[in-house]
C-alpha cells in the first residue's frame, strides 16, 4: 500500500456508523481514512469499494457529519504501535490509552498515545553487530514489570539483513535508535524499540507450530481434573446469561500460569471491566511477588462504546498477544465475548446491504472465527525458544441456544468446549460447566497424554475417565430415581447417584469467591481425586436408602471443609481423618 | 424540546417519498441526527445519501402532504437542564405535560458519549429496599441497571414504585414508554402521596401517543439523570417501564427503513442499541451515581424471546416475580433472580454469613421443590423432605414475599432461625465459623 500522496474524499452518504465516501485516487481495502467532521477527526476504515465509492465504518459516533465533508486516506490498515511499555496498560479497542483522556466523558475523535515516549528504558544488547538477522530475530531487551521485553527486528520487513551497529547496555526512550541494519543492497535501517503491524494479519515469525501437549494449569477443578486445556491452546465458554462465564473467566485469567495475561472486554458491561481495573491491582501473583496487573493488559471496548470499534478490539488484542509471544513469553488472551465481536460484524453486514446468512449473520461468520482462533497456538521461535498463546473465547448464545451461529461456529474453531448449564446456576452448583457435555480434544492426543503420564502419574488420565464413568452414572440412576421413586430402585441406585454427587460437590464445585477454595493447585487436584474415587471405591452397608444420602451428604460436608482449609494444615488433616471416620464406620 | 426556528432558515416545500414513518426530501447542509420539523411535527435525520435526505417522523406520517413545510433545526435532539426540572411530567420530547410553565435551564444534546471506563468506580453501596427477596439474595448497588422479567398481569409497577420510594435517592426519574394512563396516574399518585413529588422528574410517553416517540424517552431521562448525578453528584435512581415496548419501536423504524431482521423480528443492532442505554448506568468518582431500574415485560414467560436475551447479557442481573400459591403472596423467585453485583456489598458491607446464609436457604428451597414434585408425582416423601416443605413455606412467607419490610441484619436472623429450626448442621452445609457464630440449638 506504498502512495506517494494520500488520497482523499468528500462524504457523499451517511447512513448510522456507515459513510460513504467519493474518492479522487486509489484506495485500499481495510484502509484507515480520517474524516474531518467540525468537531474532531473521525477515524474510519474501508470495508467496501464500489466505483469511486469507498463505504467506510466510522468508528466514532457520525452525529452532525454532513456531506461534502473532507476525508483523507492514510495509505495504511489499522495498526497497533508495539513497544515497551504496553503491559499493565487499559486500551478501548483502537489501542487508544484510556488513561491519558481528560474527563470523565469520552468525547469522540480523541486519539491517545499507546506508549510513553519519554520513559526511559534498560537496554541490554542480546546479537552480535555483524550477524544476520531476520524478522523477529532478538537485538536486545528490556526490564517491563519484571518480564523480558525483547526488541525485535520489525516484523514487516522481509529477506535478511546484517546488523551494522547496536548500542551498549544504557538507558534509552523507545524511539531511540538501538540499531542499524543493512540490507542484501547495502541500504540502512534504523531500528528503534517501536514497530507498528496491521491487527487483521497474523504475525508469523516463528519455525514452527506443533499440536500443543503441556497442560496449562488453570486450578479450576472442572477443567484441569476434567477437560484440561493446553498451553497454546484453544477453548471456548458458552452459557446463558447468569451461569457465570465471567466469573469463571476472571478465575481463569488470575490464576492460570502465564506470563502475560491480556483480556479483552469485548462489548461486555462496563462495571466489569472495573472490576478488573480495582482487583487486579491489588491482586498478588504469587510466581513473582508482583501484582497481577503489572504482567496484564485490558482492551475495554464496553457494549457503549462503537460497534466498529468493538470489531476491531479482538483483533488488537490478539495483535499484542503475537507480539508478546514472539519474544518467547506464554500469553493468556481471553475475549469476553465473541459474540458481540459477531454481532458488529452482524450489523455491519447488515447496513452494506449484504445477503444474510443464518440469524442474519454475515455467511462468512465461520471462517472469520476460525482464522482468528488459528491465530492462537505453541510455537518454537526462530531461535528455538517456545512461547505461546492461549486463547479463551466465551460465547453468549442467543436465547441459550447452543445451535446459533456463532456457539456452531466456535464450536469448528475451538479444541475445548467448557458448556455452562442453566440448571446447574439455578442450584448455583459454581462454576456451572456441564462436565459431561465438555469435553476437551486435547485428551485424545498421544503426545498429551504422554505428558501426563510423565508429570502427573501413569494412571492419572484412568482416574479421569473413572470420575467421568461415575458423574454419568450418577445422573443415569438420578433419572430412574426420578421415575421410579425413591423405594421404586434398589439401594444401589442411591449409592450410584450419590457418588455422582459426591464427585459433583467436591471436584466440580468450587467457590470462586473463597481465599483457598478458588484456585486448586495440581498436586491438590490429584490428592483430591485420588481420595474422591477411594470412597467411591469402596463397598457400604446400607438399610435403607435415606441412610445412603445422610451418609453421603455427611461425608459431603467433610469433604467441602477440607476445601476450604489450607492444603496439609492441621485442619485440613482433621477433616482427612473425619472422612475416613465416617467411611470406616460405614464400610462393609 | 428545543423548537424554535431562527430567521433566514430555509424552507423546504417539496417532499419527495413518504412511507409510514420517514419522508424523504432534497435538502443541503443537513448533518447527521440533525432534528427538524416536518408540517409542524418533530423528525431526526437518518440517512442522507446525496442531496436526498431521509426523515423520521417521531409521530407519523398521516396527512403530511408533499408539499408540506419542511425546516431543519441545525441541533440534534436538546433537553433543557436545571432543578426546575424537579417535580415535573414531561412527553418524550421533553416539553410539560402537566400544565406547567417550560423548564429554563441550560439545554443539553441528548444520547450523549458514554463514560471512560477508567474513570469509572466500582459500585459499592448497597440500596436497601426492605424487601427480603432483593435485599438478602439479590442485593442492589449504586450504578447498577437491572430488570424486572416480568409477565404483563405482575404488579411490577408496584414493587418498583416500592422500591424507588424505600430506596433513599435524592432523586428518581420516572421512563414511562407506552405506559397506559391508568399506570401513569398510578405512579403519579403513589409519588405524591408520599411526599416525595419534588424528588421525582418524569418523562412519559403514554400508549395514547405515537409508539416512535417512545425511543426518545430512555435519552431524555438519562439526560436529565447525568444532569443531577454529575452537576449536582446526587445519587439518581432511574425507572424504565416498559422497555420491551421501547424495543418494539426500534424494530417498527427499523422494519420501515428496509432493514434486514434477525431475530424475533428485531434489529440486529438490538444489543447495541439496549447497551447505550443501560451503561448510562454509572457510579461516578465524585459521589454522583445513575442506578437503572427498568422493566422488560415477558411474554408468557419466555426469556428466550430477543429482547429479554439481549437485556440479559447488558443488565447486572433481573429479578424475577412469582405467585406462590402456597402463601398467596407473589414473591421475588430466588432461583431465576439474580444481583450480579451483589458480591461487591454482601458480606462486606452485610454481615460476613449472609453469602453463605443466602446461598444454603436457596440450595434448601431448592431440595423443597423438588420434594414437591416428588410429592405431585405421588411418591412417599422422606423426612428430610417433609422438613424443607416446611422450610420453604415460611420461607416464602417471612423473607420472599414482596411485601416482606425488614432491615437486612433481620433478614439475616431469621434466615439462621429458619434453618436451624428444619435442619441439622451437616444438611446446612455452611463454613464452620458461622456456624460456631450464629447456630441456635433447638
Amino acid at each position: 500500500m506504498e502512495r506517494k500522496i494520500k488520497t482523499t474524499g468528500k462524504v457523499v452518504g451517511i447512513i448510522a456508523n456507515l459513510v460513504i465516501v467519493d474518492v479522487d485516487g486509489p484506495v485500499a481495502q481495510n484502509e484507515i481514512g480520517f474524516i474531518h467532521h467540525p468537531e474532531a477527526d473521525l477515524m474510519a476504515e474501508v470495508i467496501k469499494v464500489m466505483g469511486k465509492h469507498a463505504y467506510v465504518q466510522v468508528f466514532e459516533s457520525t452525529r452532525g457529519l454532513m456531506v461534502g465533508t473532507d476525508v483523507v486516506f492514510e495509505n495504511h490498515m489499522l495498526e497497533v504501535t508495539l513497544g515497551p511499555g504496553i503491559l499493565s496498560r487499559n486500551y478501548d479497542g483502537l489501542q487508544n490509552d484510556l488513561d491519558k483522556m481528560e474527563g470523565v466523558f469520552l468525547q469522540r475523535g480523541n486519539y491517545t498515545d499507546p506508549l510513553n515516549r519519554d520513559k526511559k528504558w534498560a537496554f541490554t544488547p542480546l546479537a552480535k553487530v555483524g550477524s544476520q538477522v531476520i524478522a523477529g530475530d532478538w537485538l536486545g531487551e528490556v526490564p517491563e514489570n519484571g518480564m523480558p521485553h525483547r526488541i525485535m527486528v520489525p516484523f514487516k520487513l522481509e529477506g535478511s539483513y546484517t546488523i551494522k551497529s547496536l548500542v551498549a547496555k544504557g538507558s534509552y526512550v523507545v524511539d531511540d535508535t538501538i540499531a542499524v541494519i543493512v540490507d542484501a543492497n547495502g541500504k540502512e535501517l534504523d531500528i528503534t524499540m517501536v514497530q507498528k503491524w496491521p491487527v487483521k494479519m497474523p504475525i508469523r515469525v516463528y519455525k514452527e507450530k506443533p499440536r500443543p501437549f503441556k497442560l496449562l494449569e488453570t486450578g479450576v477443578r472442572c477443567i484441569d481434573t476434567l477437560n484440561p486445556i493446553m498451553v497454546g491452546g484453544t477453548g471456548f465458554i458458552p452459557g446463558p446469561f447468569g451461569t457465570g462465564k465471567t466469573v469463571l473467566q476472571h478465575a481463569i485469567s488470575k490464576q492460570a500460569e502465564a506470563d502475560i495475561v491480556i483480556i479483552a472486554a469485548c462489548g461486555e458491561r462496563a462495571n466489569e471491566v472495573v472490576e478488573i481495573f480495582k482487583e487486579f491491582p491489588e491482586l498478588e501473583d504469587p510466581r513473582t511477588g508482583r501484582k497481577l496487573m503489572e504482567r496484564t493488559v485490558i482492551i475495554a471496548n464496553t457494549s457503549n462504546m462503537p460497534v466498529a470499534a468493538r470489531e476491531a478490539s479482538v483483533y488488537t488484542a490478539m495483535t499484542i498477544g503475537e507480539y508478546y509471544r514472539s519474544m518467547g513469553l506464554r500469553v493468556l488472551l481471553m475475549a469476553d465475548s465473541t459474540s458481540r465481536w459477531a454481532q458488529a460484524l452482524r450489523e455491519m453486514s447488515n447496513r452494506l446491504e449484504e445477503l444474510p446468512g443464518p440469524d442474519a449473520f454475515p455467511m462468512d461468520l465461520s471462517a472469520i472465527v476460525s482464522n482468528f482462533y488459528a491465530r492462537a497456538g505453541f510455537v518454537y521461535l526462530n531461535n528455538g525458544e517456545t512461547a505461546s498463546i492461549t486463547f479463551i473465547g466465551t460465547v453468549s448464545p442467543a436465547g441459550g441456544n447452543l445451535k446459533e451461529p456463532v456457539t456452531e461456529s466456535t464450536r469448528k474453531a475451538a479444541r475445548c468446549f467448557y458448556g455452562l448449564s442453566q440448571a446447574r446456576a439455578d442450584s448455583k452448583r459454581y462454576p456451572a460447566i456441564d462436565a459431561i457435555d465438555s469435553y476437551s480434544k486435547y485428551l485424545e492426543y498421544p503426545e498429551v497424554q504422554e505428558y501426563f503420564n510423565e508429570h502427573i502419574s501413569k494412571t492419572w488420565l484412568d482416574k479421569v475417565i473413572v470420575a467421568k464413568d461415575l458423574l454419568l452414572r450418577g445422573k443415569e440412576a438420578m433419572e430412574q430415581i426420578n421415575i421410579l421413586g425413591d423405594d421404586g430402585v434398589p439401594i444401589e441406585f442411591h449409592e450410584r447417584f450419590w457418588k455422582g454427587e459426591l464427585i459433583d460437590f467436591v471436584i466440580l464445585q468450587q467457590d470462586a469467591f473463597d481465599k483457598i477454595d478458588c484456585s486448586t493447585p495440581l498436586v491438590r487436584q490429584e490428592y483430591l481425586l485420588k481420595s474422591v474415587l477411594d470412597v467411591a471405591d469402596t463397598s457400604f452397608e446400607f438399610k435403607g436408602f435415606e441412610d445412603v444420602s445422610t451418609f453421603f451428604k455427611n461425608v459431603i460436608n467433610q469433604f467441602k471443609q477440607l476445601n476450604y482449609s489450607e492444603y496439609e494444615s492441621d485442619q485440613f488433616n482433621g477433616y482427612v481423618k473425619a472422612i475416613d471416620e465416617l467411611v470406616q464406620a460405614q464400610k462393609k | 424540546m428545543n423548537m424554535e426556528t431562527q430567521a433566514f432558515q430555509t424552507v423546504y416545500t417539496k417532499i419527495t417519498n413518504i412511507t409510514k414513518a420517514t419522508v424523504l426530501l432534497k435538502a443541503t447542509g443537513v448533518g447527521y441526527e440533525e432534528m427538524a420539523l416536518v408540517h409542524g411535527r418533530l423528525a431526526q435525520v437518518v440517512k442522507i445519501y446525496g442531496n436526498d435526505v431521509t426523515l423520521q417522523v417521531f409521530s407519523g406520517t398521516e396527512g403530511i402532504p408533499t408539499n408540506a413545510e419542511v425546516v431543519f433545526l441545525n441541533h440534534p435532539p436538546q433537553l433543557k437542564v436545571s432543578d426546575q426540572l424537579a417535580g415535573r411530567f414531561f412527553n418524550a420530547f421533553g416539553d410539560p405535560i402537566d400544565g406547567g410553565p417550560e423548564v429554563e435551564g441550560e439545554i443539553r444534546n441528548i444520547g450523549s458519549p458514554s463514560v471512560n471506563p477508567v474513570r469509572r468506580m466500582q459500585p459499592s453501596e448497597l440500596i436497601a429496599t426492605g424487601i427480603a427477596g432483593i435485599d438478602l439474595n439479590n442485593s442492589l448497588v449504586t450504578g447498577q441497571k437491572i430488570p424486572f422479567f416480568a409477565d404483563p398481569d405482575q404488579p411490577y409497577n408496584q414493587v418498583m414504585a416500592n422500591v424507588a420510594l424505600r430506596a433513599q435517592a435524592d432523586k428518581i426519574i420516572l421512563g414511562g414508554m407506552g405506559m397506559s394512563n391508568d399506570d401513569y396516574l398510578f405512579f403519579k399518585n403513589v409519588f405524591s402521596n408520599a411526599g416525595a413529588l419534588d424528588r421525582i422528574v418524569s418523562f412519559v410517553n403514554t400508549t395514547d401517543n405515537p409508539p416512535v416517540e417512545r425511543l426518545l424517552v430512555p435519552d431524555m431521562a438519562l439526560t436529565a439523570a447525568e444532569y443531577f448525578a454529575v452537576d449536582k453528584k446526587q445519587k439518581v435512581l432511574v425507572l424504565l417501564t416498559d422497555m420491551t415496548l421501547f424495543a418494539d419501536a426500534l424494530s417498527i423504524v427499523s422494519n420501515r427503513m428496509d432493514q434486514i431482521p434477525s431475530k424475533d423480528s428485531m434489529p440486529g443492532s438490538l444489543y447495541s442499541d439496549l447497551a447505550r442505554i443501560y451503561e448510562k448506568a454509572v457510579q461516578f468518582p465524585d459521589g454522583g451515581s445513575i442506578t437503572i431500574i427498568a422493566v422488560t415485560t415477558l411474554s408468557g414467560g419466555d426469556i428466550t424471546h430477543a429482547i429479554p436475551d439481549n437485556t440479559g447479557y447488558i443488565t447486572e442481573g433481573q429479578l424475577f416475580l412469582r405467585r406462590d400459591s402456597d402463601i398467596g403472596k407473589v414473591i421475588v423467585d430466588p432461583f431465576r433472580s439474580l444481583s450480579r453485583l451483589k458480591q461487591l456489598v454482601i458480606g462486606k458491607q452485610t454481615r460476613a454469613d449472609h453469602p453463605q446464609v443466602m446461598n444454603a436457604a436457596i440450595r434448601l428451597y431448592a431440595d423443597a421443590a423438588n420434594a414437591k414434585t416428588k410429592m405431585e408425582n405421588g411418591f412417599d416423601l422422606t423426612d428430610y423432605d417433609e422438613r424443607t416443605l416446611v422450610f420453604a413455606k415460611s420461607y416464602s412467607e417471612k423473607l420472599l414475599a414482596i411485601d416482606v419490610n425488614i432491615d437486612v441484619l433481620e433478614m439475616l436472623d431469621t434466615s439462621w432461625q429458619l434453618l436451624c429450626a428444619n435442619f441439622t448442621k451437616a444438611e446446612v452445609g455452611i463454613k464452620q465459623e458461622f456456624l460456631d457464630k450464629h447456630w441456635i440449638e433447638n
